[in-house]
């Protein structure tokens, strides 16, 4: 955190939510947000529950399709194309195929350790052997499980740990190479060893990919990530480099919130 | 005061002690009943085998219990009702899956709330009506694609056998891929997969302990149906693997002795207990394993 801050003009974006409001049904869960993602960096998105923060990272690969009676009004457009990943016309299949996700309980497919992670890329239509050998063992390397289980890759993946199991989640996300990572809450159901090796994983990943985190755990949030969102009953609070959120918040009720007088 | 609330209690406990009792007894009934069945089964079958050799009634290859030269091969009925649940299952498996994933994958939940209780009613014909559906509708069909098809055969009795067991197949299989826990569908969804591909590669194989369990419990629906078989497949006993014959399943021939007027106690009427037994044991056998493989599932999750 020693180094210098770039201005937040001359970063890269990757994507940027504007005017973005959200619907279940007539209750609006998100009201107005307009928000950047810098290109590699982490993003975190903190504030009480309920305010909306998984809500708003489950539009970016459209999730909300899912269920009927959901309503997107706005934008978020993905550079570089510069596209709204919102619209109508946009497949949400192929927005999921640039931006994967990893959720708050792991959840890994009733299949081998090694199905599991080849399993983006078989729904790509990749099914030569030698491709799939070589992207799931850089994917499980990626997310630090490969020396655990590189001689059981066909044992089920139930029978991995908690901790385990949710980086094998990462390796599967991270095999079909994706733009932007989403992190739902993904050390709530971990116990502390595996939280700490979950964090460091993340650290290390922003090298390759932008990372988008929702995080109930304010000393999560300021250990891995770049840039703080504090959000509050559908509405974004406050946005900014994280260390700026977490010393000198600008927002009352930010300050509030992090100091733990509130939520 | 603390008195009068201790008495309180205590008639309130004898209250419930009356009714648990009386829920009991009511349980107790359909046990005895079984218990029952089970030892009159035995019972009688000790009976024949005093008479008929184990080994005579597992190798012989005749069933001809009623002539002077008395066969009593029990893998001749086997075969009729092993051939018959084999064609039902050719029906009822294939359908019941693709109903099942129909329904708990791609219909609307309007199309669930109509389709599902339609099912259900299907599973309420009555099994006679199935069989004369068989007999007088089915056969004949056939019979024009198949030159030479005897008007009582397997495969008719088989295939409307079949549709007898599809609603139950696609109902307990549809209830085991509804419960594969969302978060698995959202995970495959996330990866970038269309509903097919997460219904077959995700939602079918997290659920499949429990169509595996479905497929059985049909199988023993299959082996122990009697009416649709009496009716439409014949009252020969066959031994033969070719379902466009006509034979008698072990359950057709327990209708027709029991119905007929051989005297009790004849070595012809006892040959009832040992086929009723063996049937209890197959369907037995089959009740176990999905069981089993029912609550294996439902450890899983």
């Amino acid at each position: 955190m020693a180094e210098p801050k770039p201005d937040l003009d001359t970063l890269p974006l990757k994507a940027q939510a504007s005017a973005l409001d959200f619907y279940y049904g007539d209750f609006q869960a998100l009201k107005k947000i307009d928000m950047p993602i810098y290109e590699k960096r982490v993003t975190a998105l903190i504030g009480p529950s309920g305010c909306g923060k998984s809500t708003f990272l489950r539009c970016f690969n459209r999730m909300h399709d899912l269920y009927p009676g959901n309503r997107y009004v706005g934008e978020i457009s993905l550079h570089p194309d510069n596209v709204n990943l919102l619209d109508k016309s946009v497949d949400p299949i192929e927005v999921r195929m640039r931006l994967s996700m990893v959720f708050q309980k792991p959840n890994p497919f009733p299949k081998t350790i090694f199905e599991n992670v080849a399993y983006g890329l078989r729904v790509r239509g990749v099914n030569r052997r030698a491709i799939l050998e070589e992207k799931v063992e850089e994917a499980l390397r990626a997310a630090a499980l490969w020396n655990e289980v590189k001689d059981r890759l066909q044992d089920m993946a139930f029978n991995l740990s908690g901790g385990q199991q949710q980086r094998l989640c990462i390796a599967r996300a991270l095999a079909t190479e994706p733009e932007i990572l989403l992190f739902d809450e993904p050390t709530s159901a971990l116990d502390p060893i595996a939280t700490a090796s979950i964090e460091e994983l993340i650290t290390e990943l922003k090298q390759r990919v932008t990372i988008l985190i929702v995080t109930h755990n304010m000393q999560q949030a300021a250990r891995v990530s770049d840039f703080t969102a504090y959000m509050y009953i559908g509405e974004l609070v406050e946005f900014g480099w994280t260390d700026d959120i977490f010393i000198k918040p600008k927002n009352p009720q930010t300050e509030a919130y992090i100091t733990g007088r509130f939520g | 005061m603390s008195a009068n609330r201790l008495s309180h209690r205590a008639s309130r406990h004898v209250k419930e002690r009356i009714i648990e009792s009386i829920l009991f007894l009511a349980a107790l009934v359909s046990v005895a009943t079984t218990l029952g069945i089970v030892y009159i089964l035995v019972k009688e079958s000790v009976v024949f085998f005093n008479q008929v050799p184990l080994w005579d009634f597992l190798t012989d290859t005749q069933w001809t219990p009623l002539f002077d030269d008395a066969h009593f091969g029990i893998i001749v009925l086997l075969s009729g009702t092993l051939v018959s649940s084999g064609v039902a299952l050719a029906v009822a498996i294939p359908l019941g899956t693709l109903i099942a994933i129909y329904l708990s994958e791609f219909a609307s939940a309007r199309a669930r709330e109509f389709a599902k209780p339609v099912l259900e009613l299907l599973s309420g014909v009555p099994t006679i009506i199935y069989g004369y559906f068989a007999l007088l509708f089915l056969t004949p069909l056939l019979q024009k694609l198949i030159p030479g098809l005897p008007g009582f055969n397997l495969l008719s009795a088989g295939i409307v056998m079949g549709i007898m067991i599809v609603p139950y197949v696609a109902s307990i299989s549809e209830d085991a891929m509804r419960a594969v826990p969302m978060s698995l569908r959202e995970g495959s969804y996330a990866m970038g997969a269309t509903r097919l591909q997460t219904a077959l590669k995700v939602v079918f194989p997290g659920a499949l302990s429990g169509i595996a369990a479905a497929y059985i419990l049909g199988i023993s629906r299959a082996v122990g149906e009697t009416m649709i078989l009496a009716v439409a497949a014949g009252m020969q006993p066959n031994l033969t693997w070719n379902p466009t014959e006509s034979a008698a399943t072990i359950t057709a021939f327990i209708v027709q002795v029991a119905l007929g007027d051989l005297p009790h106690g004849s070595v012809g009427y006892q040959t009832i207990f040992a086929a009723g037994l063996t049937l209890m044991l197959l369907t037995l056998v089959f009740n176990v394993l999905g069981h089993m493989m029912r609550r294996r599932f439902r450890e899983q999750y």
